[in-house]
């Protein structure tokens, strides 16, 4: 088999790991409720998981200063004054791992401001991840021809 | 191999054959430059509003790492300005051919110096104060001027450009990654050199100054210590040197033996991995202790940020090389296939930066028109609202960053592993389960 034919398969490999569709458990959308609480430079909890299609209420709670919450990819965000509670509510109907970030300047640290919201499984990470060993794979032959690939270029 | 002379384009010859364009571009570069300093020192202390934040740590950085590296390995050092208030002043010209006269010290740099270990120390110190460095502008005002003041001193002390040769933390990294890029600034015939008398692009001549980066074209390499000032291209006489265009990465080919080049690429590579996941990550209690610099939690934050870089990185990866089978003793090899990590952590650089960047880019619109954060509205964008750019094309963009890396990295390992007649598995195992590390951190 020439190389240029396993160059190939590799990419059709990589391809149907990168966009392949995956099969869908449904799963009956729930109402959840989560207090985040905001100080200068950390959300707590700065982690959350939903299931796809859940209606989320986020209660963003500021102990400190002035702080906002938005969500990457959903392009949705609140601010909320000290001591106040300020509820976000939206449906989390695209799956994947999104960071949440304040958008109000709060301090140096601001833009490190950083949080991280999973919709259902981070899909994307685990096409990465498979896209990355195909890779390995790829070159493990290739390691055990050393002096024929010394000469190739 | 395939090479394009991009000199032979009379156009783009005699562009860099004259020193006018460049120093219209030094010009422009030096005042935006010495603008950041005021900035940083009289304007607001948000960080996000201030010019020297804004422009030096959003935009240049990622001019710099994602467009300038990759592609013009040190094209950004062709067009900095810190060196230049001590390069005149050193020639006592700015433009002038220069007289043979030395001004000045004009000291050869110490021998035992002749290495980038100062480099290595000058970005850590940086890299250990970076939260504060990244947010604070009147630090940043203070560490522009303080790099500038180096350059000048050190001008005035030693030959040539000291600071860009052993000192300038942005230097070192620049150079280690520029071997990736696809040019190269070469001889064009070597017979030619050998029969030069007086070898003008390295001693200087009516026409132009000996290579203010102490190297001699002639027997130019790869691309890590030429800064791509042009000099040569104007003082020899014999028209031998070009620019070309080649593959990526055509440097690697032939592994460096250095220790101190091995280990900027594990100070680089452990750094990426460090601010993905400090600065990017959801964990608050990192980026305390990353920022409160003084404290005992700093100290912590900084003792692991050394061990990272300099035990566990280099451990493991002396370990996977260990048992390999090799002529050469353990030191060489280590340092050779180091070289497997220069595009691994270009590439880490530049999956982070993706990140850092396009969340943070429309500071820059509003920067445009309110530079100090003083209220001004001069071109009235003063008001354009935060707003994270194409996040949707962040994570694929990374993935392709990391992943393509992870196979650039294998491909230079291979290559290198075959220079010196060892196995690269381990070397690419290596790599891979950083690369899979660095997916977690950012995805
Ligand atoms: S080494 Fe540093 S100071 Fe010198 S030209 Fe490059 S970036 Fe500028
Ligand atoms: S001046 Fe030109 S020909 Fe002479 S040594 Fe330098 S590069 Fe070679
Ligand atoms: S004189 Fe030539 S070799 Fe020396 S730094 Fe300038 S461009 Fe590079
Ligand atoms: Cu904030």
């Amino acid at each position: 088999m020439n190389s240029r034919f396993i160059l190939l398969l590799f990419v059709m490999a990589g391809l149907v790991v990168a966009f392949a569709p995956l099969p869908v458990q449904p799963i009956t959308p729930q109402e959840r409720t989560f207090r985040i609480d905001a100080r200068q430079y950390a959300y707590s909890p700065s982690e959350f998981k939903v299931n796809p299609g859940d209606k989320v209420n986020i209660q963003l709670v500021s102990t400190d200063v002035v702080h906002g919450l938005y969500v990457d990819g959903y392009d949705i965000s609140i601010e909320a004054d000290p001591g106040q509670t300020k509820t976000l509510s939206f449906v989390a109907d695209k799956p994947g791992s999104f960071r949440f970030r304040c958008n109000v300047t709060c301090g140096a640290m601001h833009p490190f401001m950083i949080g991280k919201l999973t919709v259902g499984t981070n899909n994307w990470l685990y096409r990465s991840i498979g896209l990355a060993v195909l890779a390995v794979i790829g070159f493990l032959p290739l390691s055990s021809f050393i002096p024929q690939t010394k000469n190739m270029d | 191999m395939s090479r394009f002379e991009l000199t032979r384009i009379p156009f783009i010859k005699n562009t860099l054959k004259s020193r006018y364009p460049q120093l219209a571009v030094f010009i422009v570069m030096l005042v935006g430059y010495i603008f950041a300093i005021l900035a940083g020192l009289i304007g607001t202390p948000v960080g996000s509003h201030n010019f020297s934040i804004v422009f030096v740590w959003i935009a240049w950085w990622a001019i710099l790492i994602l467009v300038a590296v990759p592609f013009f390995g040190r094209g950004w050092c062709a067009v900095c300005p810190i060196p230049l208030p001590g390069e005149w002043l050193q020639r006592g010209a700015v433009l002038s051919p220069p007289d043979k006269k030395p001004k000045w010290l004009n000291l050869r740099w110490p021998k035992f110096l002749r290495n980038i270990w100062m480099q290595n120390i000058s970005f850590l110190l940086l890299a250990l104060f970076s939260s504060v460095l990244l947010t604070t502008p009147n630090i940043t005002g203070i560490v522009l001027a303080a790099m500038l003041f180096a350059a000048i001193g050190l001008s005035t002390i030693f030959e040539r450009r000291a600071f860009c040769r052993y000192l300038c933390p942005v230097g070192g990294f620049i150079g280690l990654y520029s071997q990736t890029a696809p040019i190269e600034l070469r001889i064009k015939d070597k017979q030619i050199c050998v029969t030069c008398e007086g070898k003008p692009c390295y001693n200087g001549s009516a026409n132009g100054y000996g290579c203010p980066w102490d190297v001699f074209p002639g027997g130019l390499t790869k691309n890590t210590y030429c800064g791509l000032c042009m000099e040569c291209i104007r003082t020899c006489p014999h028209d031998n040197i070009a620019i070309n265009l080649r593959p990526f990465s055509a440097d690697l080919a032939k592994p460096s033996t250095r220790m101190d080049e091995a280990f900027k690429a594990f100070i680089m590579l452990g750094s990426a991995m460090i601010y993905a996941g400090v600065l990017l990550g959801p964990w608050g209690a990192f980026k305390d202790a990353a920022y409160n610099v003084g404290t005992s939690a700093w100290f912590i934050y900084a003792v692991i940020f050394l061990a990272i870089i300099f035990v566990i990185l280099p451990g493991f990866f002396t370990l996977g090389i260990l048992k390999t089978k090799g002529s050469l003793p353990l030191k060489q090899r280590f340092a050779s296939l180091a070289t497997a990590l220069i595009p691994l952590g270009l590439m880490f650089w530049v999956a982070f930066s993706l990140s850092f960047v396009l969340t943070n880019a429309s500071y820059i619109i509003a920067a445009f028109s309110d530079p100090l954060g003083l209220g001004w509205n001069l071109f009235g964008t003063a008001n354009a609202v935060w707003q994270p750019m194409l996040t949707f094309v962040l994570a694929p963009a990374q993935t392709l960053a990391l992943v393509g890396g992870l196979i650039w990295s294998a491909r230079t390992a291979q290559k290198a592993a075959n220079e010196i007649r060892t196995s690269s598995i381990s070397v690419i195992a290596f790599s891979f389960i950083l690369t899979l590390v660095m997916l977690w951190l950012l995805l």
